[in-house]
């Protein structure tokens, strides 16, 4: 197999992408019902790439992402049913209601977030990094982002700080080809948004966003580069979303026959296909994986649509970790730090 | 207790906190070789090293999402913005960044970042002579402190880069050679959240923070001393949480109130904070609420125009003469 993979790792791969297409549909109807709220942004066409990515580097390694970020949560290993039951609002969802569908995150597992700004968290990403050099932690972070990102400001204050400073961050640009309703000739002098990683001197790679393994060789090299101390690494992967940029979207801006072409690169049944012909599986199989995936997330949809609404009263929690309360009485002055800090 | 200066109280907590927590670094623009854009930084490399004393590109918005980066990767990182003007370019990071991820994660992690920056004017002209506290200190998920005294800065900055949310520290250019007394036993904090009342008084009660604490307390002479009020003088030090049960005592023992501020008089701190003391204090006033504020004015470039418009303890004396 390519990049060293074993068949085992081969299929769990296929098994995330058709997790989060099935998760995505499910959360699709359940927003024509009116059970999912606010904007929803499907990854659907997209899963080779967080498939891809994620399963390239070690399980702690760091992961950012923007705010189409159900691939990343489920690619990650995130619970199904507690991601669903963020997005039906309820209190057992990953963030107990407080995010919804663009703000999933998980701590635990080393996934710190959708981010709905655009770009926003790209210095975020490189700072986390710095911590991990600064910690001497063999550790490197994963920053996903669109194209439309590369347009913000922001992108070029985080890739600058990260190539100034050497640090172990591997962004990754997921090239779909629109920024929300604007084309790339429309939002870009170039299409090609590596050639952007140039002119701060990070090497940059190009990959097929539509072949999981692609990607998984892609990243798998960037990540070796990081971790090796030779600083961020740029990868651009080209894919296509075949649903709209929201649940909102008419699609006014590109025609149907682009997405009919894309639709045939669908990674799901490409990457299965070429696991049928390298028999590391059999036709058989995947429909199993495709059942077993599906009564996974009827099951996930049912424990949201079941689960319990935060209470009430619970609404003002979390607003700071350490909460003051000037209206209480006076402690004596403090000389020692509080203990409480960042999730490591 | 040793006599220092307010920008030496602010490095003397930089240098304390940094010697005992290996996890604080600092960042910004121009803060080592050069020292600081006041200073305040002045030294630090060269004792702590660049890895903690970090050279940045001129990106504020940059420096302070790497900033919460670094501390969600379990660094204390205190980010310097050289001044409150150019933390505008910064705010998305603040306001949606840091303010928001304990509470949108569902509390899975803090940010623990001070940002310290600063307030002033000195013929800088209107994009360099702003007061933006306000906006800060409506935003639920920030801590934002305003020292007057040089005890305070040193006390506070102690304890805002202890604390586990992010906190926006907002020094005065006016403020950095103004002299007291800072006790010198290391790392004593003051607690964020606390007002103080710093003279007492019977007659009428003025609130200030920051450069106008200083001006609320020189009105508090000129008023005695000619005119025979009394005036009794609270510092808020923290804006947000602020401590509305010293200023609400106060009041009841006064029954008049003077809000003392240098940002502009619309949608001005002052403004939120008379708004709260009339629901909570009514029945104690003896007169309406009286604010000395900035006149909605860009502050202008010429010292003659800029000295007309800058709120000074003559406006606060003013004030308190309209009210008998």
């Amino acid at each position: 197999m390519p990049h060293g993979l074993t068949a085992q790792q081969c299929r769990a791969m296929y098994r995330k992408m058709v997790q989060i297409r099935h998760f995505e549909d499910h959360a699709a109807e359940a927003y024509a019902q009116a059970k999912v709220g606010g904007f929803l942004h499907l990854y659907i066409g997209e899963e080779a790439v967080a498939v891809g990515a994620i399963a390239a580097v070690r399980e702690d390694d760091h992961i950012l992402g923007h705010y189409r970020d159900h691939g990343y949560a489920l690619a990650r290993g995130c619970d199904v049913k507690a991601c669903m039951a963020e997005l039906f609002g309820r209190d057992t969802g990953i963030c107990h209601g407080r995010g919804g569908s663009m703000h999933l995150a998980d701590a635990s597992r080393h996934f710190w977030g959708g981010h709905a700004i655009v770009g926003s968290h790209i210095p975020i990403g490189a700072g986390m990094a710095y911590a991990m050099q600064y910690l001497e932690e063999p550790l490197v972070v994963l920053d996903f982002f669109g194209d439309g990102a590369t347009g913000n400001g922001i992108f070029h204050e985080g890739l600058n700080m990260a190539a100034l400073w050497n640090l172990p961050v591997v962004f990754i640009c997921e090239n779909n080809l629109y920024g929300m309703g604007a084309t790339l000739a429309e939002e870009s002098p170039v299409s090609d948004m590596m050639i952007k990683a140039e002119g701060y001197t990070m090497p940059a790679v190009q990959c097929d966003g539509m072949d999981v393994l692609s990607v998984y060789g892609a990243v798998q090299q960037a990540a070796e580069h990081c971790r090796s101390g030779k600083g961020p690494f740029f990868v651009e992967a080209m894919t296509y979303r075949f649903r709209g940029h929201s649940m909102a979207d008419p699609e006014l801006y590109r025609d149907k026959e682009e997405v009919r072409r894309w639709r045939e690169l669908d990674p799901i049944p490409r990457f299965g296909d070429f696991l049928v012909q390298q028999r590391i599986t059999s036709p058989q199989e995947l429909a199993e994986v495709n059942e077993e995936v599906e009564a996974e997330m009827l099951e996930a949809v049912r424990f949201a649509d079941s689960s319990p609404w935060p209470e009430p009263d619970s609404v003002d929690r979390w607003i700071y970790a350490k909460p003051i309360d000037p209206e209480a009485p006076e402690e004596a002055p403090s000389l020692a730090g509080d203990p409480a800090g960042a999730a490591t | 207790m040793a006599e220092l200066t307010y920008r030496e109280a602010v490095r003397s907590a930089m240098r304390e906190e940094m010697r005992s927590d290996s996890r604080v670094i600092l960042m910004g623009e121009s803060i080592t070789g050069y020292g600081g854009s006041y200073a305040v930084t002045k030294g630090l490399v060269e004792e702590f090293g660049p890895k903690r004393v970090m050279e940045t590109p001129i990106a504020e918005a940059g420096i302070v999402g790497f900033a919460v980066g670094a501390a969600m990767g379990g660094l204390r990182p205190v980010a310097e913005l050289m001044t409150v003007n150019f933390a505008l370019l910064a705010l998305d990071q603040i306001v949606n960044s840091a303010a928001k991820f304990h509470y949108m994660f569902g509390g899975q992690w803090s940010v623990p970042l001070v940002v310290r920056t600063v307030s002033g004017f000195g013929q800088l002209g209107p994009t360099h002579s702003q007061s933006f506290e306000g906006w800060f200190a409506s935003v639920p998920g920030l801590k934002v402190v305003m020292p007057a005294t040089p005890a305070d800065a040193k006390g506070l900055l102690l304890a805002a880069i202890r604390d586990p949310d992010p906190v926006i520290f907002i020094e005065h250019s006016l403020l950095y050679s103004t002299k007291g007394e800072v006790p010198e036993q290391e790392g004593l904090e003051v607690p964020i959240g606390r007002a103080a009342v710093v003279r007492e008084g019977t007659d009428v009660t003025l609130v200030g923070y920051s450069r106008m604490l200083l001006q609320a307390l020189h009105a508090a002479e000129v008023l005695e001393r000619e005119d025979g009020v009394s005036c009794e003088v609270v510092d808020l030090r923290t804006l947000r949480p602020l401590d509305y049960p010293t200023v609400v005592g106060s009041v009841g023992r006064t029954h008049r109130l003077v809000l003392c501020g240098e940002d502009w008089r619309t949608g001005g701190f002052g403004a939120n904070l008379l708004s709260e003391i009339q629901d909570r204090s009514f029945d104690d006033l003896d007169a309406p609420i009286a604010r000395v504020a900035m006149r909605d004015i860009p502050l202008p470039y010429s010292r003659k125009l800029e000295q007309q418009l800058i709120p000074a303890s003559q406006q606060i004396v003013d004030a308190v003469r309209r009210m008998s």
